[in-house]
């Protein structure tokens, strides 16, 4: 098996508040091969754009990499020296973030922006990095891209702007992109094209992909495999047809049966009970648990370890008792 | 653009006249200007003879009308004082308070603002605190007490550099200029110190709170994500947005160090238009008090004006909305 592009073990995260340590994220381990779309779906604060900013080094104080070890093509960059950090920053990861209304700097042409960080990762002229700015304006789709490398980014809509963006993040023709709820602002209709831009230029370049998202539409539709989070751990992470359509962890399987569908007949929405626990609050054992309807004596106490079932893999002490009789 | 500078003046030249009502009406409720001119002894008729010279006989409405048209091209009439034209007295002494008053703010801007980016980026050196206690003493003290303190270390004490006055001067047509010999740069530094410390302060809490804010925006964590260089973060991307409310601020503050002169000018005797207009006041010279008045309204309407356009500059945002706009 070649090495994955990206490799992350026993990742832990951790803020310093005010009453001790929190801990955001807490053994996650994924891996993500080359070209491939890893989804990291999961409620608000589970831990899925901490695990990006992780991997890029953007983790800022109080908060910081408390173990584990994350790998880029076999090179261990969560110890590297913050100015090497840096070079791989954009080099060798590119980052999209949610709101690209704000993710450009308003006082700058947008090709000055792109031309910039191609100059600080690559050894071109100016007039290299610009050539290279339009093409690859012209490669993310935003039209007459000769004319559009001198507008300020207040002239370009919300869904021009995350090309843009994405233009920026890719500029350097990094091994790895992060996206962080990239189509979250968006229209919708806005959202079905920057994903399948994501898709198409991951492809295309044999990137890999780290999509962070809690829209399992999004992921269903471009991801190749899925790691589910939940308060800060994995809890199922598996090839994405096979977690959607057969999920084992009672979490995932919520979260799935939560996604309406046209078909259903006026029948409630289906929820999870109870709400995700806070960071200084996690239970014991499985930090599920209290949600859980299939939780017995065993989740209160111990913490499930990642088990593999198949393809899938999940967090859950019901498959560790009995491998025999599967999901039940 | 053009349409946009255009209405800003239209609504200058109305505040001005605003300015000009007040300005005359000094000349009205600060007692008879006969009486201020005249000795005890002149005689009624001579007076009233005065008076009909002065067109102080004619009809409030028409004496406007003639003050505003005088001021529009910079006739402010005599002063009672010193019989001179009061416009002779301000020229001649104005470039002493804009020298000293563009010493100031240059002083400010380029301590300020370095101090400001320093203490933002190093939040939690020593340094900063310690500029944090500078801006504190520099807000709370005030300027003559300043001016008095340093005066009495670096003249009385130390020697090192003269009490008042300008030192000497060098004439570049009308214009006289103390920033050519060793005492006129020497005479600058402690009124330029004391009249730029407040502004200093302000310019540095303001830089450093803009900063942190800038900091902690998205288009500064994307910049990172980009792997751009901390140098290129922080002056390349942070300092410029910091700029807009700086510029703003300094700008405004300008007028604000060429009134504040009056008291700097009189602690080091600086022979400025402050020190004139603090004459002025003693002396009841009331179209020294008017001209200084409209001359100072007059300074802070043009730079609101220079700002509103720098904004353009600085934040293409604005350019297009000021082009939408007509």
């Amino acid at each position: 098996m070649t090495e994955p592009v990206l490799s992350v073990r026993n990742l832990q995260v951790e803020f310093a508040a005010r009453r001790g340590t929190l801990r955001a994220i807490d053994g996650v381990s994924f891996d993500i091969a080359k070209g491939e779309v890893l989804g990291v779906v999961g409620e608000s604060g589970a831990g899925k754009s901490v695990t990006g900013l992780a991997v890029i080094g953007l983790i800022d104080p109080p908060g910081r990499i408390a173990g584990g070890e994350i790998r880029l093509a076999g090179l261990r960059i969560d110890n590297l020296p913050p100015e090497e950090m840096r070079r791989v920053r954009g080099k060798r990861i590119g980052m999209i973030f949610q709101d690209p209304l704000t993710s450009l700097n308003p006082l700058y042409k947008v090709g000055d922006q792109i031309v910039e960080t191609i100059r600080t990762h690559l050894n071109l002229s100016e007039s290299a990095a610009r050539r290279r700015a339009i093409d690859l304006l012209a490669e993310v789709g935003i039209p007459a891209p000769e004319k559009r490398i001198d507008g300020y980014p207040h002239e370009f809509s919300g869904g021009m702007r995350q090309r843009v963006v994405i233009a920026l993040a890719i500029c350097a023709e990094p091994e790895l992109i992060i996206a962080d709820e990239p189509t979250t602002a968006l229209d919708v209709s806005v959202q079905a094209q920057i994903i399948s831009l994501i898709k198409r230029l991951g492809r295309d370049h044999g990137t890999a992909v780290m999509l962070v998202t809690h829209d399992m539409g999004v992921i269903a539709e471009t991801s190749d495999r899925v790691a589910v989070m939940y308060a800060g751990r994995v809890a199922e992470i598996g090839p994405v047809q096979d977690v959607v359509k057969n999920p084992l962890h009672p979490y995932a399987k919520g979260l799935m049966g939560a996604i309406p569908t046209l078909a259903g007949e006026d029948k409630r929405l289906v929820q999870i009970p109870g709400s995700m626990p806070r960071l200084s609050a996690i239970p014991r054992g499985c930090s599920f648990n209290p949600r859980c309807a299939s939780a017995f004596d065993r989740c209160r106490v111990d913490r499930p370890e990642p088990l593999s079932r198949g393809t899938q893999s999940v967090a859950c002490h019901l498959y560790d008792t009995a491998p025999a009789e599967t999901a039940a | 653009m053009l349409a946009f500078t255009l209405r800003r003046a239209i609504q200058a030249i109305g505040v001005m006249i605003a300015v000009g009502i007040i300005a005359f009406s000094m000349f009205r409720f600060a007692g008879d200007p006969v009486n201020q001119m005249v000795g005890m002894d002149t005689s009624g008729a001579e007076r009233a003879a005065i008076r009909k010279s002065l067109g102080l006989d004619d009809p409030v409405i028409v004496q406007f009308g003639r003050y505003i048209g005088n001021a529009a091209q910079f006739k402010f009439g005599v002063s009672y004082q010193f019989r001179l034209p009061v416009t002779n007295l301000l020229i001649e002494r104005m470039p002493a308070t804009l020298e000293l008053a563009i010493c100031a703010t240059i002083f400010a801007m380029v301590s300020g603002i370095l101090m400001g980016v320093y203490s933002a980026l190093r939040r939690d050196s020593w340094l900063a605190h310690v500029f944090q206690a500078v801006s504190l003493i520099g807000i709370s003290l005030p300027t003559f007490l300043i001016g008095v303190l340093m005066i009495y270390l670096f003249s009385v004490t130390l020697g090192w550099l003269p009490s008042f006055g300008r030192g000497d001067v060098v004439h570049i047509g009308w214009w006289t200029t103390g920033l050519l010999t060793l005492t006129g740069l020497k005479a600058l530094i402690m009124p330029s110190i004391t009249l730029g410390l407040f502004q200093m302060t302000l310019i540095m809490r303001l830089v450093r709170a803009e900063m942190l804010e800038v900091m902690r925006t998205d288009y500064i964590r994307f910049a990172r994500a980009r792997g751009l260089t901390t140098r290129a973060i922080h002056f390349g991307h942070a300092l410029r947005n910091t700029l807009v409310p700086v510029i703003t601020v300094a700008g405004l503050q300008f007028g604000s160090v060429i009134a504040f002169a009056i008291i700097t000018e009189t602690v080091f005797q600086w022979p400025g238009m402050g020190l004139l207009f603090v004459q002025a006041v003693q002396n009841v010279d009331i179209p020294i008090m008017a001209a200084y008045l409209m001359m100072v309204s007059l300074i802070f309407v043009t730079i609101n004006l220079v700002v509103d356009i720098l904004y353009t500059i600085v934040d293409p945002r604005l350019r297009s909305t000021v082009s939408q706009a007509h």
